[in-house]
């Protein structure tokens, strides 16, 4: 029990070790810029007053440490001033488009793990069947269909052919649909074969023939499995949680979905440098996060890593 | 290293887009050329794959946007190769405060979820080809890295490699000569995958807007073009859309296929 606190001491030090240095580089990213960022801003003929207006709103007229000492400090209080466009605060930016994207990249989670999981079961336990081959030829052209083709196809079919669905913004919950499942699909493709090649694993280990000699039912011989196949597959969801957070990005675009993936979107083009650093941050973070306590359920899952 | 079968059907995918890349130039012309009074028709003898909102030829442009996005995405699969696999075998072959330091740098290139450095990126150092490939690498060398440290630390105290030291050979030679050839088979299954990866990625910032720039047609960018004209043009983004996946389906088939031959050839 004492070593399960250490390693998680040294997980959560580890992961705040990486949380400083993810906001350094999102700091010195406004520094990838090339040439000066407020001649990009500004373009070259702006007078003397309004570039060193800018500078200052921007911080850029302290020295570097300082620079970043600020950054990291606004990081740690969540505040990250003011957009250079919109007249607002960034955070108040942040929290209206957190929620959608929060919403879109939940349910999305949820149809993956609704689709995935069950449809990598039934491939495995009936191996080189009908079932098997469609549910692998759908896992991977899942796969190979990126979201901002498989989006518009979406579009096209369920919004302009047959005029179920809205074709994008949020203004109803319908329009949910067709983002969650465009951003859930890739996923629950790569859980199907992760859970079909895990399940496969499983079902020769001896303990499971031995389940299977005892004559357990089918049932309880899968809920046998599936304690040992929840393993790995968790380590994928946690993992591709966070792939759902960068692929949310590009969905959001498609669908006009107003999630910071836009946000992001948008301030780059318009050189919003403040809300791009703000929603670089926020979305690496949670990722990190997120790995953080994909790395919990997977000890209290395994008694093995456990003690 | 044993000749590599792929299935006819991939195999001929490739081969077709190898041809198509290398017929591309003599589409050129018709690519750009804008006519005005063709806009957005839909496939027909005159154009096999219909047009554009511009009235250009949609298969010219897709087959010089598989030019540009194809070699693009070669160009950065072979740097973030050379610059993953040198990361990755000097973490494993030094060890100690090295591996720390490079397994750091490792991490933290994992701590951004998938595209999300390279949108950034790409987006604040501004259009261009050759940034558009330096935001590819900063995310792509990462995998090569992994291999590579994981292969070497499994070889670095092999007999061959222990007797080779005892001849005093120098360290480079050795990392050359005796550890590279037989990490060769990994590596070249982990570039087929960042291959179809990067291809996705890079038609993903032409997607955002942050890739190749018009008028250089690139199949992300068709496709964001397309997407406006759904109702009256579906081809307009079905056709690159095909393109793109058939490319991706393929090489990811021929990374299977290559996985499973290497793996078989070395069980005996």
């Amino acid at each position: 029990m004492r070593d399960w606190s250490n390693g998680i001491a040294a997980q959560i030090g580890s992961a705040l070790l990486t949380v400083i240095a993810v906001a350094t580089i999102v700091f010195s990213l406004i520094h990838a810029v090339p040439g000066d960022p407020v001649d990009v801003l500004l373009g070259e003929y702006a007078s003397t007053s309004d570039r060193a207006a800018i500078r200052t709103r921007l911080g850029l007229d302290a020295p570097l440490s300082t620079q970043w000492w600020h950054f990291l400090n606004g990081a740690v209080r969540l505040d990250f001033g003011e957009s250079l466009l919109r007249e607002q605060a960034v955070n108040d930016l942040l929290w209206f488009h957190l929620r959608y994207t929060a919403l879109l990249a939940a349910s999305a989670f949820v149809i993956a793990i609704a689709v995935g999981i069950p449809l990598g079961i039934i491939a495995a336990t009936r191996v080189g069947g009908l079932a098997d081959r469609g549910a692998m030829v759908l896992a991977l052209l899942g796969l190979a269909v990126p979201n901002f083709v498989l989006g518009p196809v979406f579009i096209w079919i369920f919004a302009i052919h047959f005029g179920w669905l809205p074709a994008g913004g949020a203004d109803s919950g319908a329009a949910l649909i067709l983002p969650a499942l465009t951003l859930g699909i890739s996923m629950a493709a790569l859980l199907a074969r992760m859970t079909r090649a895990t399940m496969l694993e499983v079902i020769n280990q001896p303990y499971m023939i031995a389940a299977r000699a005892r004559g357990l039912s089918s049932w309880s011989l899968n809920v046998h499995a599936m304690r040992n196949v929840a393993l790995p597959v968790v380590t994928v969801m946690g993992l591709q949680l966070g792939a759902l957070l960068g692929g949310a990005v590009i969905t959001e675009a498609v669908f006009g979905w107003p999630g910071i993936g836009l946000l992001l979107v948008d301030a780059i083009q318009q050189r919003d440098y403040p809300v791009v650093q703000a929603c670089v941050l926020v979305i690496s973070l949670t990722y990190v996060g997120l790995n953080l306590v994909t790395e919990f359920v997977y000890r209290w899952l395994d008694p093995r890593v456990r003690c | 290293m044993r000749i590599v079968t792929a299935s006819p059907v991939v195999a001929t995918i490739l081969l077709a887009w190898v041809v198509t890349i290398l017929v591309a130039p003599w589409f050129e012309a018709t690519a750009i050329e804008v006519r005005l009074e063709h806009i957005l028709t839909s496939p027909s003898s005159e154009f096999v794959f219909g047009t554009d909102e511009l009235g250009r030829s949609v298969a010219a442009r897709v087959a010089l946007g598989a030019r540009y996005s194809l070699s693009l995405s070669l160009i950065v699969v072979a740097v973030c190769f050379c610059i993953g696999t040198f990361i990755g075998v000097a973490a494993g072959w030094y060890g100690g405060a090295v591996d720390l330091a490079l397994v750091r740098l490792i991490d933290l290139a994992l701590a951004f979820p998938g595209i999300l450095l390279a949108i950034a990126l790409a987006g604040l150092l501004g259009p261009g080809l050759d940034r558009l490939a330096i935001a590819l690498v900063a995310v792509g060398w990462v995998g090569f890295a992994r291999v590579a440290r994981a292969q070497t630390l499994s070889l670095k105290h092999s007999d061959h490699v222990t007797s080779s030291r005892a001849l005093g050979t120098a360290d480079s030679t050795i990392m050359v000569t005796h550890i590279l050839p037989l990490i060769a088979a990994p590596l070249i299954v982990e570039a087929t995958f960042a291959l179809a990866a990067i291809i996705v990625a890079e038609a993903g910032l032409s997607f955002l807007g942050l890739g190749i720039q018009p008028p250089t047609p690139s199949w992300g960018s068709m496709i964001r073009d397309g997407s406006r004209f759904m109702l009256i043009a579906p081809h307009f983004v079905l056709v690159p859309g095909l393109a793109l996946v058939s490319v991706v389906l393929a090489i990811n088939l021929l990374g299977d296929s290559l996985r499973e031959q290497w793996a078989a050839g070395s069980r005996g």
